[in-house]
Parts: C-alpha cells; sequence; structure tokens
C-alpha cells in the first residue's frame, strides 16, 4: 500500500515535457534567484577554484577575467536563452525537435544526456570526498584517473543513491532543497576563507593583495598542469555553462519564467558562486598547500573540512548534491525524449544509475576544467540553430520548425551544422593549437552560417519538388 | 508568531557562521573554537530554515 502509494505520487509528478507551461504555472523572480545561486555555488566551485590556483593563474588575470567573463555569462542568459524561453515555453529537446526531426534530437539527446551524467557524477565524486573523511578514505590525487579503493566506490553510491531518489521527484523538489541549502551554503564559502586567511599571513585587508600574488594565484603552474592566462579565465567563466546558456539548455527552466528578464537572475550564480565562491576555493586550496607542503592530493571535502570543521565538511556534500539534483533532472528530461512514453521518476532512476557509475572515476574531478569546456562545445552548435531558427529563418524567407511542417525526421540543414561545427572546431585544435577553452566563440558563427545556407539549399530544392509534383 | 521565531533563530544561524570568522581575521578568537560555533550553527539552521523558507516560496508560486 505504502509503495504504490510513492509510485502514484511519482507518476503525478507532471514536468510538461511535450506541451507549452500553462501560465498557472510560472514561477516568480526569486524560484530562479534561488535555484542559480544555488545552483552555481556548488560542488565544482570547490574543485575549479583550487584548479586556477594549480594552473598557475596570477591574482589580476583571476579578479579581472572572471569579472568579464561572468559577465559575458549572464548577458548571454538573459538576451540569447531567455528571451526565446518565454516566448516559447516548451522544453529545449521538445523545440529542438521541432526544429530537427526526432532522429537527430534522439542522437543529440543521448550525446547530451550522457554529458550531463558525466557532470553530475563529477559533483558527486566531490561530495564524496568529504563523506569519506570519517572512514579514513585514501582520497585521490591530482594525476589520479581510476577508482583507488572500494571505500571510494562505496562513498560515491551513498551520494549517488540520495541524490537520484530527490531528483525522481521532479524540478520542484529541486528548487525547495536549493533554496533552504542556498544561503548557509554561500556563507561558509564566505566564512571559510575569512577565517584561514590570517593562516596565509594576512592580518589586515592591506595585507590580502600581496598575499594574494604570492602565496594564492602567484603565476607559476603545479606540476604537469598548463600555465592559464587571462584568456583562460575568462573565456572559461563565459564557457563554463555555455550548454545552458549559448547552447539553449537552460530553456527548459526559463519557460516557467514570468519574464524573460529574469535571465539576468543567473547573475547570482555567477558573482556568488563563479567569481566570490572561486576565488574563496582557491585561498582554501592556497592553505591545503601550505600545510600539506605542496601535496599531490585533491579532494576539496578535506580542504573545507580543514578550514571549516564539519561545517566546510558537509557544506562540499551539499554543494556537490545542490548540483547534481537538477543536472539530473536535465539528464532525465533529455532521455525522457528518447523514450516519451517513460514516467520522469523511472528516466531520472537509470540516469542516476548512470551518473553514480561514472562518479567512480576521479579523472572526472581532475580534468573538470577541459572536461567543461568540451562539454559546451559539443552542445553549443544546436544553440546556435535554435537562436537563428528562432529570429533569423522567417527573415530570410525561410521555415523554422521546418522538421515539424515538413513532416521529415531529420534536418540535414541542422545536423550539418553540427557535424560541420565540431570538425572545424577539432582541426583549429590540432592544426592550429587553439585550446578547447576558445573554440565555442568561432564554433557559434560557423554553426549559425553553416545552418542558414544548408537550409536555403534544402528548402528551396524542397519546394521545388512541391511545385514539380 | 512562532513562525517570525523560527525565522529569527535561522537569520542568527546565519550571522553566527560569518561573524565568528571575521572574529579570527582580526585576531579575537582562535579557529578551532569558530569551527565548532560553525557546526552548530549548521544544525540550527538546516533544522529551523525550512519551516519558513520553502513555505514562503511555495505561497509565491500559488499568488502568481
Amino acid at each position: 500500500m505504502k509503495k504504490k502509494g510513492i509510485v502514484a505520487q511519482l507518476d503525478s509528478v507532471n514536468e510538461y515535457e511535450r506541451e507549452p507551461i500553462p501560465s498557472s504555472k510560472l514561477k516568480g523572480l526569486k524560484s530562479f534567484i534561488g535555484m542559480y545561486a544555488g545552483e552555481h555555488t556548488a560542488g565544482t566551485e570547490f574543485v575549479i577554484g583550487p584548479l586556477f590556483v594549480a594552473h598557475g593563474v596570477t591574482a589580476f588575470d583571476l579578479v579581472v577575467g572572471l569579472l568579464a567573463g561572468n559577465l559575458l555569462a549572464v548577458l548571454s542568459w538573459g538576451f540569447l536563452c531567455a528571451p526565446i524561453a518565454v516566448k516559447a515555453r516548451l522544453t529545449m529537446y521538445f523545440q529542438l525537435e521541432k526544429i530537427c526531426g526526432s532522429r537527430l534530437v534522439k542522437f543529440y539527446n543521448i550525446v547530451n544526456g550522457v554529458m550531463f551524467c558525466f557532470l553530475a557524477g563529477s559533483m558527486i565524486a566531490v561530495s564524496a570526498t568529504a563523506i569519506g573523511i570519517p572512514f579514513g578514505l585514501t582520497m585521490p590525487s591530482l594525476t589520479d584517473m581510476l577508482p583507488n579503493s572500494f571505500g571510494w566506490i562505496v562513498a560515491v553510491f551513498a551520494v549517488g543513491a540520495l541524490t537520484t531518489v530527490v531528483a525522481m521527484f521532479g524540478y520542484q523538489q529541486v528548487s525547495q532543497f536549493a533554496n533552504v541549502a542556498a544561503p548557509w551554503m554561500i556563507l561558509i564559502f564566505f566564512a571559510a576563507a575569512i577565517a584561514v586567511l590570517p593562516q596565509l599571513g594576512v592580518n589586515s585587508i592591506s595585507d590580502f593583495w600581496s598575499v594574494a600574488n604570492e602565496k594564492i594565484w602567484n603565476g607559476v603552474p603545479m606540476e604537469n598542469q598548463s600555465q592559464f592566462t587571462i584568456w583562460h579565465v575568462m573565456f572559461f567563466a563565459w564557457f563554463a555553462n555555455m550548454a545552458m546558456h549559448i547552447g539553449m539548455s537552460d530553456l527548459s527552466i526559463f519557460r516557467y519564467a514570468k519574464k524573460w528578464k529574469y535571465g539576468f537572475s543567473s547573475a547570482t550564480g555567477m558573482y556568488i558562486g563563479h567569481y566570490f565562491a572561486w576565488i574563496a576555493s582557491g585561498i582554501l586550496y592556497a592553505l591545503f598547500l601550505q600545510q600539506s607542503n605542496n601535496s599531490a592530493e585533491f579532494a576539496p571535502g578535506v580542504v573545507a573540512y580543514n578550514a571549516a570543521g564539519i561545517a566546510g565538511a558537509v557544506c562540499v556534500i551539499i554543494a556537490g548534491w545542490t548540483t547534481a539534483n537538477p543536472t539530473i533532472y536535465r539528464a532525465g528530461l533529455a532521455l525522457q525524449s528518447i523514450v516519451p512514453k517513460w514516467k520522469t521518476w523511472k528516466v531520472t532512476l537509470i540516469t542516476g544509475l548512470v551518473t553514480t557509475l561514472a562518479a567512480c572515476f576521479p579523472a572526472l574531478v581532475m580534468k573538470l576544467l577541459d572536461f567543461v569546456a568540451i562539454y559546451g562545445f559539443l552542445l553549443m552548435p544546436m544553440g546556435a540553430v535554435i537562436f537563428i531558427d528562432f529570429y533569423v529563418m522567417k527573415r530570410f524567407g525561410m521555415t523554422d520548425f521546418y522538421a515539424e511542417k515538413a513532416g521529415i525526421k531529420l534536418n540535414w540543414a541542422a545536423a550539418s551544422a553540427w557535424i560541420i561545427t565540431l570538425l572545424v572546431g577539432l582541426l583549429m585544435n590540432i592544426f592550429m593549437g587553439v585550446e578547447v577553452f576558445f573554440l565555442g566563440l568561432p564554433g557559434w558563427f560557423v554553426a549559425s552560417a553553416i545552418y542558414i545556407v544548408v537550409s536555403k539549399l534544402i528548402q528551396s530544392k524542397t519546394y521545388t519538388e512541391i511545385a514539380v509534383s | 508568531m512562532k513562525n517570525l521565531i523560527i525565522k529569527i533563530i535561522s537569520y542568527l544561524a546565519l550571522v553566527g557562521t560569518i561573524i565568528p570568522s571575521i572574529l579570527v581575521f582580526v585576531g579575537d578568537m582562535d579557529i578551532q573554537t569558530n569551527k565548532n560555533i560553525m557546526g552548530i550553527c549548521m544544525i540550527i539552521w538546516f533544522v529551523t530554515a525550512p519551516f519558513w523558507i520553502n513555505k514562503k516560496s511555495d505561497e509565491a508560486v500559488e499568488k502568481n
């Protein structure tokens, strides 16, 4: 009886995957402010901030690069993603299906879902570094790619199971949990960083800048780590969530917004999470390096525990959890469009299992900067396709939502835009040495141009055939 | 009235999370005491905040 009740409750979760959001379900600004602040003050922040330190970023490059990059990210959400979301009020996947056809979307969704799983997996792994502290777990180091112990796998599965169960209950539950955790979590980042400053030699505010340059972001990369410049920092900050803003994945979130301007609510996540929290976690890591004589161990849970005690460790667990939840939810939506008859919770359950398996590999954490950049670039071309389809197609005398209107399952214009953009990016990376962090910007223009040109060719041909017949 | 008291306790927990760190920075508290206070405030926050944060957002959604 109890089991039936839970299943009925889960079945009743209706997230409007294949229909516009009704006006009665729209959410106010506070929901988005809470969601973005919570989601982007997260487990990954405990990794990215320290990795900037490991990559030898200077203090000036960090402060200025993050300021500019995060501004570009907010503008991308506000001007590219949110306006389309509130006009169409559809999930990104359903909108893409209308443009690209079900066959291409199914393939895209598999790629998308898998990337989300990996991203959520890295956050679960970060939480596991805190779970393992009381058990004396051997923590992974910067060079570890595979699971280093059975205990690590157990810790990952414990966090993964809990995350999946919460995600199974849908957006509302995820949002509510983020609302509770966010204010406290944000303060822990700041409080821990402020408290450890004297141990780094900062005894007054005037000491900060000199210590920052000498002991925290000293411009010297750690062994086997590449040198980062201000351009790396800026483009990484801009494109860290590229799949979500320029790539349009957050259409699924902003379709609930009453106004398109809510897109700028992402600023809470960018400037609290991707600015101050990255700086704060870098400070905590610098202290860890000082105390551990530059140890190669890389365990955000341990770093936070050293700085803030049990509250720090719990913060890492919850920070990872808060971000993993909506990411698994997004992955569930992506994979559900492949099997639309399945209930959301069943798809989320499978997604959570895949995510947890991926989380067992520390490589997801150690190579997080590269992974995040690749993930954004891989999914970005479809965001360009949606943008062009929404604003440009009719102005150029072409048909929008072409796959739906033409009754085709594969729109080769969108497929060409995606495949050729990725190939161009790969060639630029191999032959011109352009690092993955910088590929997104030229890639967007390549994808847009190809989509317009090939659409012109395909749609003209189709209309000619229709006229002849 | 009950909700107001719970809410005040929640906010005090947040204040208790950040102020001791500032006291450590200016040299008026040791780091271990700060860690202990942060742990206590964490418990207080997670016990009290769910009573009003989500209730408030639910009402906001219903009004919309």
